[in-house]
């Protein structure tokens, strides 16, 4: 029975595990749910193995029914067995297994530990340069986060550039408008001063026009003898004048 | 397992005897013996003994029909 139980143990035939002891697994789920793509979770301690080829589950077995000397004792009655009934036959080939078997025991006794800190080493190794790629592109990418968010913090200031170029345009615009109005209003007077000069100027050459006629008129109509006595009474005057001025300058 | 030995009929019953069914059992437990005892970060020398040692076994067992030719004794 036992060797069905390692022969079913080795080759992990589902279907005989009632009988199988030594599968009484615990309950580890180990890669057997859908995969998911979170960090994959590192790997555990893995099967216990008791003297290189009976697995731990079967111990576990037999402890509570027979304590921790139960699965000896079951191998120590089953070699007998084996033996007395000879369903193990001694022949040619158990020298040769128990020649071959101590040189394998020993060698693995002797090397097993270096072999397996080697092995170590090397998994090490790898892991760490996996990990050094693994922080690099951390690195990489916690940069072009800063770098994204340096861009965002400049799309902020966008807006004010854009708020200060508007500002520009609609102080342009301003400009231009007064500029404009100015000009209108500069020339809507223009032609009103024309006009207003126009008026003016009629007005003036109406009144000297009135005044040149009124003149020649007046001139005109003086005759000679008038201006003959008109004359003459002028030079009275003045005469008159001239003694008064003296007689006062002389009193 | 977690099958009770009062139910192993009903378990049996319940298995999937399909080619694919049982070449998926196949595969499966011979990925669970890896998972179990191969693909660890500190494996020891049991996951490969132990394949040797059921082979071992098994070997014998099929040729015991010419092994026991070789017996001391005609009746145990």
């Amino acid at each position: 029975m036992l060797s069905r139980v390692i022969a079913v143990s080795a080759s992990g035939l589902k279907s005989s595990a009632p009988l199988g002891a030594g599968l009484v697994q615990a309950s580890r789920s180990l890669h057997t749910s859908s995969p998911s793509l979170a960090p994959v979770p590192p790997l555990p301690e893995g099967g216990k193995v008791r003297h290189g080829i009976v697995p731990e589950e079967f111990f576990q077995l037999l402890y509570p029914k027979t304590g921790a000397t139960g699965p000896y004792m079951l191998g120590t009655g089953l070699s007998v067995w084996l033996l007395s009934k000879e369903l193990y036959v001694i022949n040619h080939e158990t020298v040769a297994a128990i020649t071959v078997g101590t040189v394998i025991v020993l060698a693995v006794k002797k090397f097993g530990p270096s072999f397996a800190s080697a092995m170590d080493k090397m998994e090490e190794e790898k892991s760490a340069w996996i990990e050094d790629v693994k922080d690099q592109a951390m690195v990489c990418y916690a940069d072009a986060i800063e770098e994204e968010k340096k861009e965002q913090w400049r799309v902020e200031g966008r807006s004010m550039l854009f708020d200060a170029k508007r500002n520009n345009v609609s102080m342009l615009l301003e400009t231009n408008y007064r500029e404009r109005l100015h000009h209108a209003k500069h020339e809507v007077k223009r032609r009103l001063d024309y006009q207003l000069a126009l008026q003016h100027l009629k007005v003036r050459m109406e009144k000297e026009h009135m005044v040149n006629w009124v003149e020649k008129n007046v001139v005109s109509s003086i005759t000679a003898q008038q201006e003959q006595e008109s004359i003459v009474k002028c030079i009275s005057d003045l005469n008159v004048l001239a003694k008064n001025i003296q007689a006062k300058a002389t009193a | 397992m977690e099958v009770k030995l009062g139910e192993i009929g009903t378990w049996v019953g319940g298995r999937d005897f399909t080619p694919n069914g049982m070449i998926s059992s196949v595969r499966k437990g011979y990925e669970r013996y890896l998972n179990k005892y191969i693909y660890v970060k500190k494996g020891g020398i049991g996951g490969l003994s132990m394949v040797l040692a059921s082979y071992m076994v098994l070997s014998y067992v099929w040729s015991f029909d010419h092994i026991k030719h070789d017996r001391m004794r005609k009746y145990h």
